[in-house]
C-alpha cells in the first residue's frame, strides 16, 4: 500500500502544563482525500490545522508529511515544505493589502526563486482559473470578500501543491458565496486530485467533504466518511 | 534572483509608506550632509595652509640676528647688526645648503607717473628666487653682476604692479624709489597670502648692495637683516641647522656658555606644525559630524522596529507561504539600507550645496573631495546595515503561527 500523505500518531500539544489542547491524536490521510475537521471553538481543531500546516509544532508525538518526520526538520526545511507542498486558505484571506492581486498570487513563487516574468505569467493563469482575470492590477481591498477568497485560493494553488489547508474558508462570507468557494474546492479535489483538509464548525460546509473528523476537547471523537 | 525580488519588496514597502520613509531619511540626510560639509571646510582650511607652505618654498631656514645685552639692557632679536654678507657667503659653502639669500628689507615710496605706492623694498641676491621658489613671469631677474655693481634695477610683485601700473606692462619702465630712478627688470609670479595672512605680492626686490649703499644707507657695511637658507633636501634639515649654528658660533666668536647673537629657525617645521593643527581641526569636525550620522542610524532602527511590529501579520503571511528566515531578514535589511542609501544621496547633495553657500558668505575655501563623499556614503550604508540588522533579525525570528495570529 502507498505511504499516506499525512500520518499523525500520538500527537499532543500543550501550551501550559496539564492543559492539553490536543491529546494523543492519531489518523492518516491519503493523497486525494477531502477531509473536514469539525469542532467547537476551543476544541483544538485550529491548533491541529496549524501543526498539519507546519506553522506550529507538536509537543509530543509524530507528524509525518510524505513520510518525513516534521519534528526533525529545521525552520528553513519547514518553510520549503510550506512553499512547495502546502497551500493555505485562511478565514481572513490574509492577502498583503499593499500589493496588487497578481503580486499577491505570485508571492509564493518569489520565495521559490522564480523570475518576475514567470511569477506574473503563472499568477495570471491562476487568476483566470478562479474567474477574476480582469482584476489583476487591483488591490485586495478593492475586491469583495468572496473575490478575495478566490484570490487566496489562486495563491494557494500557484505552486501546484499536493495539499490545501483551509481554515474556516467560508467563515467571513455569506452563505451563497461560501457555497461557491466550496464548489471550487470540490472541483480541485475531484478534477486535480488535490488533497484538501478543511476546518469548519458549520455542518453544511463540512458536508462537502468526503470524510469527517470531529474533534472534542483535544481528542478525536469520531472519524467517518460523510 | 531572489535577492533582486527581495530588493523589490523592500522598495515597495518604502513606496507604500512615503511619509515615514522620508522622515526616516531625514536623519541620514542631515548626518551625511554635516559630515560632507565639515570635511569640506576642514579640507579647505588644510588646502589654504598647504598652499601658503608651498608658496613659502620648501626646506627653508631663516637666520636672524639675535638679541644681545649691553650693560644689562637686552635688545630684541634682529636689532643687532651681527649678520653680514660674508656670513651668507660662508653658509652657502656648507655641503647641506642648496641656496642662500641675504635680505635687507625696508619700506619706501614708489612713484610711477601720477601713481605712488608705499611698499616693502627688499635688497637681496638672485639666489633669493631659488630659495623662495619664486619664478619671474615677465622680463628677467637681476644678476650677480647687478649685485656686484649695485645697479638700480628691481623686480616687482603683482600687487605693486597693479597699484602703480594698472594694465600697463611695467617691464622696461622706470619708477622712482626714494627719488632715485630704477629700471623695472621683471615681474614676479603671484604668491598670494602667507601663513600669517600677509600679501606676499606687495613687495619689490632690488640688488642687496643697491639697498645697502644707495637706498637706505647703512652704518655697518655689509650688514643684512636676515638670511634665507634652503637646504638640499628634507632629510638634511637637521644636519644643516647644526652646521649653521656651529659655523656662525665660530664666525661670531661666541664663547661656550655665552648667548648666541643669532638664531636659526626652521620655517618648514613651523609650517608643518600649522598644517598639523588644521588637519587635527578637520578631523575633529568630521568626528563631531559623524555623531549625527549615528543619531540618524538610531532613527532608522526606531522606525524599522515600529515597522516590524506593524507588519507582523504580513511577516506571518510571508512565512506561511514559504519565506525562510533569511528571506525576511534580507527584505527588512534591504529596506533599511535603501533608506540610508537614499538618505545619504540626498545628504551628499545637501552637504555640497551647504558647503558652497558657506564658502560664498564666509570667504573661506571649501573643498569637497571624492574621498569624503565616498567616506560619508560608506559610513551611512554601514550605519544602515548595523542599525537595520536588529529589527530585521527580530522580524526573521518571529514564529510563523504567532506572527499570523498577531492582530
Amino acid at each position: 500500500m502507498e505511504r499516506p500523505l499525512i500520518s499523525v500518531s500520538g500527537l499532543s500539544k500543550y501550551y501550559l502544563e496539564n492543559m492539553p489542547v490536543l491529546k494523543d491524536v492519531n489518523f492518516n490521510i491519503e493523497s486525494g482525500e477531502f477531509v473536514a475537521i469539525m469542532g467547537h471553538s476551543g476544541s483544538g481543531k485550529s491548533t491541529l490545522m496549524n501543526i498539519l500546516g507546519c506553522l506550529d509544532t507538536a509537543t509530543d508525538g509524530h507528524y509525518y508529511l510524505e513520510g518525513r518526520d516534521t519534528a526533525a526538520l529545521n525552520s528553513d526545511e519547514l518553510a520549503l515544505l510550506r512553499n512547495r507542498l502546502i497551500g493555505f486558505v485562511f478565514q481572513g484571506f490574509n492577502l498583503l493589502p499593499r500589493s496588487s492581486i497578481l503580486d499577491n498570487i505570485g508571492l509564493p513563487l518569489l520565495y521559490a526563486g522564480k523570475s518576475k516574468a514567470e511569477r506574473r505569467e503563472k499568477a495570471s493563469i491562476m487568476l483566470e482559473r478562479v474567474g477574476l482575470a480582469q482584476f489583476g492590477d487591483r488591490r485586495p481591498n478593492q475586491l469583495s470578500g468572496g473575490q478575495q477568497q478566490r484570490v487566496a485560493i489562486a495563491r494557494a494553488l500557484v505552486t501546484d501543491p499536493k495539499l490545501i489547508l483551509a481554515d474556516e474558508p467560508t467563515g467571513n462570507l455569506d452563505t451563497q458565496t461560501g457555497e461557491d468557494i466550496m464548489k471550487i474546492f470540490q472541483t480541485l479535489n475531484e478534477d486535480q486530485n488535490i488533497t484538501i483538509i478543511l476546518v469548519t464548525h458549520e455542518p453544511d460546509i463540512a458536508a462537502h467533504a468526503k470524510r469527517l473528523i470531529r474533534v472534542v476537547d483535544g481528542k478525536i471523537a469520531t472519524d467517518q466518511p460523510s | 534572483m531572489i535577492i533582486g525580488a527581495l530588493l523589490g519588496e523592500g522598495w515597495e514597502a518604502m513606496r507604500a509608506n512615503r511619509m515615514r520613509t522620508l522622515l526616516t531619511m531625514l536623519g541620514m540626510v542631515f548626518g551625511v550632509g554635516a559630515v560632507i560639509m565639515m570635511l569640506a571646510i576642514g579640507q579647505g582650511a588644510q588646502l589654504m595652509v598647504n598652499e601658503s607652505i608651498a608658496s613659502m618654498g620648501s626646506n627653508l631656514f631663516i637666520v636672524l640676528s639675535g638679541s644681545t645685552s649691553s650693560g644689562g639692557l637686552r635688545q630684541g632679536s634682529g636689532t643687532v647688526p651681527t649678520l653680514t654678507l660674508a656670513d651668507a657667503q660662508a653658509i652657502s659653502e656648507l655641503p647641506e645648503i642648496a641656496a642662500v639669500a641675504p635680505s635687507f628689507p625696508n619700506n619706501a615710496q614708489l612713484i610711477y607717473a601720477s601713481n605712488n605706492w608705499s611698499t616693502q623694498v627688499s635688497g637681496t641676491t638672485p639666489a633669493f628666487l631659488e630659495v623662495r621658489e619664486w619664478p619671474v613671469i615677465s622680463g628677467e631677474a637681476f644678476s650677480d653682476n647687478d649685485v656686484r655693481s649695485a645697479t638700480r634695477v628691481l623686480l616687482m610683485g603683482q600687487t605693486v604692479v597693479r597699484n602703480l601700473f594698472g594694465d600697463e606692462n611695467p617691464v622696461g619702465k622706470t619708477v622712482r624709489v626714494k627719488n632715485s630712478p630704477f629700471l623695472v627688470l621683471g615681474i614676479l609670479a603671484s604668491k598670494g597670502q602667507s601663513l600669517d595672512g600677509r600679501d606676499q605680492d606687495d613687495t619689490v626686490f632690488v640688488p642687496i648692495t643697491t639697498a645697502q649703499r644707495q637706498l637706505f644707507g647703512n652704518q655697518f657695511p655689509g650688514m643684512v637683516r636676515f638670511i634665507m637658507v634652503k637646504a638640499k633636501s628634507a632629510e638634511v634639515m637637521e644636519r644643516a641647522e647644526r652646521s649653521m649654528n656651529e659655523l656662525l658660533k665660530v664666525r661670531h666668536r661666541i664663547r661656550p656658555g655665552q648667548e648666541d647673537d643669532f638664531s636659526v629657525r626652521n620655517l618648514t617645521a613651523v609650517a608643518q606644525a600649522a598644517a598639523g593643527t588644521t588637519k587635527a581641526m578637520s578631523t575633529m569636525l568630521g568626528a563631531i559630524a559623524s555623531v549625527s550620522l549615528l543619531v540618524g542610524g538610531i532613527g532608522i532602527m526606531n522606525i524599522m522596529l515600529v515597522s516590524v511590529t506593524e507588519r507582523t501579520r504580513e511577516i506571518g503571511i510571508r512565512m506561511a507561504i514559504g519565506a525562510r528566515k533569511r528571506d525576511i531578514l534580507l527584505q527588512f535589511l534591504f529596506e533599511a539600507v535603501m533608506i540610508s542609501l537614499a538618505g545619504s544621496f540626498i545628504g551628499v547633495v545637501v552637504g555640497i550645496a551647504c558647503a558652497y553657500f558657506f564658502s560664498r558668505f564666509n570667504d573661506a575655501l571649501v573643498v569637497v573631495t571624492l574621498s569624503s563623499v565616498l567616506l560619508a556614503f560608506g559610513v551611512a550604508v554601514a550605519v544602515g546595515v548595523f542599525f537595520g540588522f536588529y529589527p530585521a533579525r527580530k522580524a526573521a525570528d518571529l514564529k510563523p503561527i504567532e506572527a499570523l495570529r498577531f492582530q
